[in-house]
Parts: structure tokens; C-alpha cells; sequence
């Protein structure tokens, strides 16, 4: 085996663990969405460090690859696309965390039937699974499902703009809750990006293994 | 200058087929890296380009190489004449055992310049040509093998330049030379490439990739792969050439 295969498994091997981390911080946050539970929040914390810490180590293992290895190709290309997954990753645990943040500051503040007008629950299963689906892709090089998977993001899109509705509705009918309001509708909107940062992950991927580019494909035309 | 083609090449060393159907055309002012594991045929292929192999006595040709648009093993051919118009460096420098001076000015000698005026002009061109001049102009009578192994190898590509070739074919001409010495012959590829067709043999990936324009991947005798540079580094279509360059044998 030549040396920069075990080095090209060992950046795969953290980027999957990421996905995994970055995923489980989605779980807990939905967890603590269904009980409105502040408590989860501290965990949800915790678990952004490591994401933060995992990033780190995934930037050095790629900077290290690069200078050591001068990669080529194939090879190229997966530590190129690691090098922005794992920044996409870290983007999407940091909403996690505001989701959490969030939580913790109004959970005695929102009534649960405000909370269940507003899609967070469907769309942080829409990201979860797609996370899933990324980790699978990544794992198997299963360009099919990463593409099929980016695809997810418009329903996030949809759901999105139903909370745009549902926000401006509250709002007419609770004006002196309208700061609280907007927040919530901030944390939407974070889901519905981590939904596009999943979608570049799925583009990232299809880089690395087919050394297509698929990103700004209107702009390319 | 028409672009230098090979048809159907096929070498042979006796019973041993080194060479198959080798189909290539190099366009003037490009640098080509042929790349390949030892053993795959570039050596051989570079120097049939100069008839370097004639030499070997059970050396058999097939197929053909137009330099020009001439067929270069055409009985009509002077080899002295295409070997100035096709010019070699080697991988280790090999001044001759004279002055700085008389290493250069040998060829034209050799090739009936004997015209003082001439001779120190060309001298003086080649090695500024060959980014030397500067470092020997006040010692041109001491010896060659007074010299770096860096300033003795663009010695050795100022002593091809001087009987003016348009093909210059080197053979891993910076793999006996340390980084500095290195980056130095590379610069001077990259200049020298205006004026002239440069076909290198190198087994460092990232020099081929820094400084050719083309890149041929050679294995056991065949031509794998011949595209842009920047498509055999970064997507190429071969897997044999992708696990070459990524170093996963060879």
C-alpha cells in the first residue's frame, strides 16, 4: 500500500466521524425542540467543541497531505473537497448550536403550539437523513446518492418558506412577542442553510470522485 | 517548423519488443514530459528521435518519425546534421574534459565554423542562453569540471544550443542535481521553450507537471495515455496513469 493511502483513509476516516458528530448535535437538537428541554442545549454545546476540534485536526491531516505527499488526481481532488466539507460541517454544527442556544434562553418563553407551527422538526429530519445519506456517499464513493440526496434541499426550501409565513402571521396577531418570534424564524432560516451546506457537501463529492463540477452550473453555462 | 510525428513506432533490441505502435505529434515551442516506471520505453523512444539507438547493435526499427516533415531514418538523412537540429542532454552533465569555452564553441568546430568572431558570439549567446553566463564570464578558460553539477549541466544545454537545434530532447536532465540547481534547469525550460521544441524524460511528477505542456505516459512499450498536462494531473483518463502518478506503483 503506498504511504499516502493510509493517510488518504485515516482523512477519510475523520471526516465520516464528523458527519457523525455533526449529525448526532441535529438529533439532540430535535430531541430538545419535541420537549422544548434547555437542558439538552448544554450537551449540544459540548458536542460543537469537538466538531470545532475535528475541523482542526481534519485542516492539518489535509495541510500535511499537501506537503508532504503532493498529491495528484483523485487524490487531489478528495483532499481539496475534505478541506470544504469539513468547513461545511462545521457551519452546520455552529446552527446546531444556536438552535441549542436558542432553546436554552426561551424555553419557558415559547408556547409549545407556536413551536409546532413552525417546520423545525420536519426540516432538522431533512438534514439529519441527508447528513446520513452524505456519510453513506462518502463512505461507498456512491455519487448517485449524493446527487439524488442534494436534491432534499428543495424541500427545505419549501418548508422554509411556509415559517416565513407562519413567522409574519404570529407576528401580526403578537407584536410584543416579535422579537422572540424572529429569532425562531432565524433558526428556520439556519436549517434551511445547513440544508444548502449539506447540498455542497453532495457537489463536494461528486468533485472528488467523478471530477465533475457541479456548483454554479447556471453561471458556467 | 511542422510538428515532430511518430507513426507506428515499433522498437526492438533483438527478440525483446520495447516499443509498440507508438503514435505521437509534438507541436513546436511546447515542452512534452514523458513519464513512465523504468523499463516502460521513454529512454528508448527519446532517443530514437535522434537515432541514438543506431548505435545498439541489435536495434530494429518499424514505423516512422518525420522531423520536419522528412522522415528522419530516410537513407538521405546525415545523422551529424539531425543529430545538431536534435539535441540531447543527458541526466548526468558530461562536459568534455576542456575549458568552459571550448565546451561550447566544440560543436561549431565540429560542424566547420571557424570564424573567431562567430565563435565568441555564439559562445557568449549560448550561455546566456543558458542562464550561465553571468557565473563563468571571467573564468571561460578554466575548466568545465571546475563547475557545479548544476553549472555543469546548463553547460551542457548551452553546448546543445549553440549549433542551433529546434528540437532539444533531455533525458531526466535535473535528477543528479540538487533543488536549487534543479529549479534553476526548470526556469530555463521555460525560456528556452519559445524558441525551441523540448521533449524531457522525467521520473519526478511534479517537475513534469510544473513544467511540460503535454505529457505522455508510457508503460511496458505503450503509450497509455498523451494529453495536456493539466488533464494527466489532475483527471486523467486512464487508470494505469492515475495510479502511476499517484505514486501507487512504479
Amino acid at each position: 500500500m503506498a504511504a499516502i493511502e493510509a493517510e488518504l483513509q485515516a482523512l477519510k476516516d475523520n471526516l465520516l466521524d464528523m458527519l457523525d458528530l455533526v449529525r448526532n448535535q441535529l438529533t439532540k437538537c430535535k430531541k430538545a425542540l419535541r420537549k422544548n428541554d434547555g437542558s439538552l442545549a448544554e450537551e449540544i454545546l459540548s458536542d460543537e467543541k469537538k466538531v470545532n476540534m475535528q475541523e482542526l485536526a481534519i485542516d492539518r491531516d489535509c495541510e500535511s497531505i499537501l506537503a508532504i505527499y503532493t498529491p495528484v488526481a483523485t487524490d487531489l481532488r478528495f483532499v481539496l473537497s475534505s478541506l470544504k466539507i469539513t468547513n461545511d460541517l462545521e457551519r452546520i454544527g455552529d446552527n446546531a448550536s444556536r438552535l441549542a442556544k436558542f432553546l436554552s434562553a426561551n424555553a419557558n418563553d415559547l408556547p409549545q403550539p407556536w413551536l409546532s407551527q413552525y417546520n423545525l422538526e420536519p426540516m432538522l429530519d431533512i438534514v439529519t437523513g441527508m447528513l446520513k445519506d452524505m456519510r453513506e456517499a462518502l463512505d461507498k464513493e456512491d455519487t448517485r446518492l449524493a446527487r439524488k440526496t442534494a436534491k432534499k434541499d428543495e424541500q427545505l426550501n419549501k418548508l422554509y418558506k411556509e415559517d416565513l409565513k407562519t413567522t409574519a402571521a404570529l407576528i401580526a396577531e403578537n407584536p410584543e412577542k416579535g422579537k422572540v418570534l424572529l429569532t425562531l424564524f432565524t433558526i428556520a432560516r439556519d436549517l434551511e442553510r445547513a440544508g444548502d451546506l449539506t447540498k455542497n457537501i453532495a457537489e463536494e463529492l461528486v468533485f472528488h470522485i467523478e471530477a465533475k463540477v457541479l456548483k454554479h452550473k447556471k453561471d458556467q453555462r | 517548423m511542422k510538428p515532430l510525428e511518430a507513426k507506428k513506432i515499433n522498437v526492438f533490441y533483438g527478440d525483446n519488443h520495447v516499443l509498440k505502435d507508438i503514435d505521437i505529434t509534438i507541436k513546436e515551442n511546447t515542452v512534452t514530459a514523458l513519464i513512465g516506471p523504468s523499463g516502460c520505453g521513454k529512454t528508448t523512444f527519446l532517443r530514437t528521435l535522434n537515432r541514438m539507438n543506431d548505435y545498439i547493435e541489435t536495434f530494429r526499427k518499424k514505423g516512422k518519425v518525420y522531423i520536419d516533415g522528412k522522415d528522419i531514418y530516410d537513407k538521405k538523412v546525415r545523422v551529424e546534421e539531425l543529430r545538431r537540429k536534435v539535441g540531447m542532454v543527458f541526466q548526468k552533465p558530461n562536459p568534455f574534459p576542456k575549458s568552459i569555452f571550448e565546451n561550447v564553441a566544440y560543436g561549431l568546430k565540429i560542424h566547420g565554423i571557424t570564424g573567431k568572431y562567430e565563435i565568441n558570439d555564439t559562445v557568449e549567446k549560448s550561455l546566456k542562453q543558458a542562464a550561465l553566463w553571468g557565473e563563468v564570464k571571467d573564468k571561460l578558460d578554466k575548466p568545465a569540471l571546475s563547475l557545479s553539477g548544476g553549472q555543469q549541466q546548463r553547460l551542457c544545454i548551452a553546448r546543445t544550443l549553440a549549433v542551433k537545434p529546434t528540437i532539444i530532447l533531455m533525458d531526466e536532465p535535473a535528477s543528479a542535481l540538487d533543488p536549487l540547481s534543479t529549479a534553476k534547469i526548470e526556469e530555463l525550460i521555460e525560456e528556452l521553450k519559445e524558441k525551441y521544441t523540448i521533449i524531457i524524460v522525467t521520473h519526478n511528477m511534479q517537475q513534469a507537471a510544473r513544467i511540460s505542456d503535454r505529457t505522455a505516459f508510457f508503460y511496458l512499450g505503450e503509450l497509455i495515455e498523451y494529453d495536456k498536462t493539466s488533464i494527466i494531473f489532475t483527471n486523467p483518463k486512464n487508470k494505469l496513469t492515475e495510479n502511476y502518478i499517484s505514486g501507487r506503483f512504479g
